[in-house]
């Protein structure tokens, strides 16, 4: 079964962010199953829908672990399950 | 997907605007816990509170993380003691709040309420003996809480707890004197208390709830404002009111997910979500200044209630639709020193306790965390308590007093609380002298709106 979550990732661009956002996630087993970017301002913004069923981590090591992930290359990089999302603004 | 606007607003909301569930609480039920040896009582209830609420604030902390969003407080409330402690004959239930409050740290929540008693038609001697335990347990303890409801719609205001709870507030502003009169700040009284109210100082268990329920209290302050602020001076009202509606609605979604997720891991049935905007002492977190978002230069002046009015009933409307039960205080909160904008209002001369309290008629609750002087008498502090119970009883709503008269103050002082409980400049009381009228005892009777069979 799917376990569902949004990662957001964002800060100045550059060049490889997905690059290494896609590799972070696939080295813990997370499935990306759809991405949207923008450019807004010089901010880059990306969403990801993820699938962490086969991750063998914590959710809590799994956000500290992307947080980490994004320090490296200097981005936020958060994961909220999708349930708050879907809650706010599906009725 | 959900599209990545609504993503980034969710995201927005809780990173620049503060949008956080303010408050997880486990009311849990005490009944079982009484007994006739005061000991084996307190043991009683330290044993269920630490059974209940183990795992309260681990599960608030994964929430918090699953989510994303923050949980700022977990807290424990308790069927009053007053019920509680009766069989044990003590002629003082300190020793009860000390269990209590040894028991919330054990289970490490913010704050524990339940050291109450609901007297709004008479009192029974074990509720006289929590009443006058109230200074002495505020000052040996550091989480409890404690309120007593005075009056009622149903049954008018008992002015003899009224009198009764003047000198206590002083006794207890006495008491924690070298802490700026702390204590005070933990104690309510209330006309309308309601029974599944999380939020402090005011929550208890009430005898109606069930054995272990989860009420959850959201905030979202700096929401409303910056929804309201994007409007821009030009909107009408009625685009003002549809505005803050459906943030409303946002923000008690986030309110009832977290509410589901808390009852259903912690195997505790699910209460109620509180549709309350609680401010915080934090820039852009504040009520006073989604008012002035409406068009008022300064919180207290001249269409303050009316603007007060639209926020609270908007807000009602929008978040009930969000929410399978919705309970507790619901509305805007106005508790002054917990409020920046309201700090910042009653340092430049345009919010006194005078505009506050019509306030009160027309939002949840009532004169909340306002620091007055020390040298205000009991008698002054009873009759500001019976005004605001006149308010709620003819109203037919909860209001309620957490005054401070904080010892050696005057006014144009302010004293820090710290924390969530924020900053308090001292405020004048009036001049007039109630004394011959809070000295008649008796009750006032119950009002013509009472009689609805």
């Amino acid at each position: 079964m799917e376990k569902r979550a949004i990662v957001t990732v964002i800060g100045v661009d550059k060049v490889g962010i997905i690059a290494h956002v896609g590799n972070v996630l696939s080295d813990i087993d997370i499935n990306i199953l759809d991405i949207s970017q923008t450019v807004m301002q010089q901010y880059f913004t990306m969403i990801m829908l993820v699938d962490y069923n086969m991750c063998k981590k914590e959710f809590k090591e799994v956000k500290q672990y992307l947080a980490s992930a994004g320090e490296q290359i200097n981005m936020k990089i958060s994961i909220q399950q999708e349930a708050i999302f879907n809650a706010m603004h599906k009725i | 997907m959900i599209n990545q606007g609504e993503i980034l607003s969710t995201i927005q909301m809780i990173e620049n605007e503060n949008l956080d569930v303010r408050t997880i609480t486990m009311g849990i039920s005490l009944l079982d816990c009484i007994d006739t040896d005061i000991k084996k009582s307190c043991n009683k209830i330290i044993k269920k509170i630490t059974s209940c609420a183990k795992n309260l604030v681990k599960t608030g902390e994964d929430i918090e993380a699953d989510f994303g969003v923050p949980i700022v407080n977990k807290r424990i409330s308790v069927t009053p003691i007053s019920l509680i402690a009766g069989a044990c004959g003590a002629s003082s239930y300190v020793e009860y709040a000390k269990a209590l409050d040894f028991a919330a740290k054990e289970v490490g929540v913010n704050f524990l309420g339940g050291f109450s008693a609901l007297v709004e038609k008479g009192m029974t001697p074990s509720d006289k003996v929590l009443i006058n335990s109230i200074p002495e347990a505020l000052s040996h303890t550091s989480v409890v809480c404690s309120s007593v409801n005075i009056g009622s719609t149903k049954a008018g205001i008992n002015m003899d707890a009224v009198s009764i709870m003047g000198k206590i507030i002083k006794d207890t502003a006495q008491l924690t004197a070298e802490k700026n009169s702390i204590g005070c700040a933990k104690l309510v009284v209330f006309a309308n208390a309601v029974q599944d109210n999380p939020f402090m100082a005011g929550a208890f268990h009430g005898v109606g709830e069930g054995e272990c329920v989860i009420n959850v209290g959201v905030s979202g302050p700096g929401v409303v404002h910056a929804a309201v602020k994007r409007l821009g001076d030009n909107a009408s009202f009625d685009e003002v009111a549809e505005t803050i509606k459906k943030t409303a609605f946002k923000i008690t979604r986030v309110g009832q997910l977290v509410a589901q997720e808390a009852s259903k891991r912690l195997n505790a049935s699910f209460g109620i979500v509180d549709l309350s905007l609680a401010p915080t002492p934090a820039i852009g977190d504040s009520v006073a200044r989604i008012l002035e978002e409406m068009g008022l230069s300064n919180c207290g002046g001249h269409g303050t209630t009316a603007a007060l009015a639209l926020l609270n009933d908007a807000v009602k409307k929008g978040g009930v639709m969000a929410s399978s039960h919705v309970g507790g205080l619901s509305g805007a909160f106005i508790p002054v020193s917990e409020d920046e904008g309201m700090i910042e209002a009653v340092n430049n001369g345009s919010l006194s306790i005078d505009k506050l309290e019509a306030m009160t008629c027309v939002c949840s609750v009532g004169l909340d965390m306002i620091a007055v002087p020390g040298s205000t008498t009991a008698d002054t502090i009873s009759a500001i308590i019976a005004d605001e119970a006149a308010i709620g009883m003819i109203n037919s709503k909860t209001t309620a007093v957490r005054i401070i008269p904080v010892v050696g103050k005057s006014v144009g002082e302010s004293v820090e609380f710290g924390g969530l409980l924020g900053t308090a400049p001292i405020m004048p009381c009036n001049i007039g002298d109630a004394c011959k009228f809070i000295h008649r005892g008796g009750r006032i009777p119950a009002p013509i709106q009472s009689l609805k069979n």
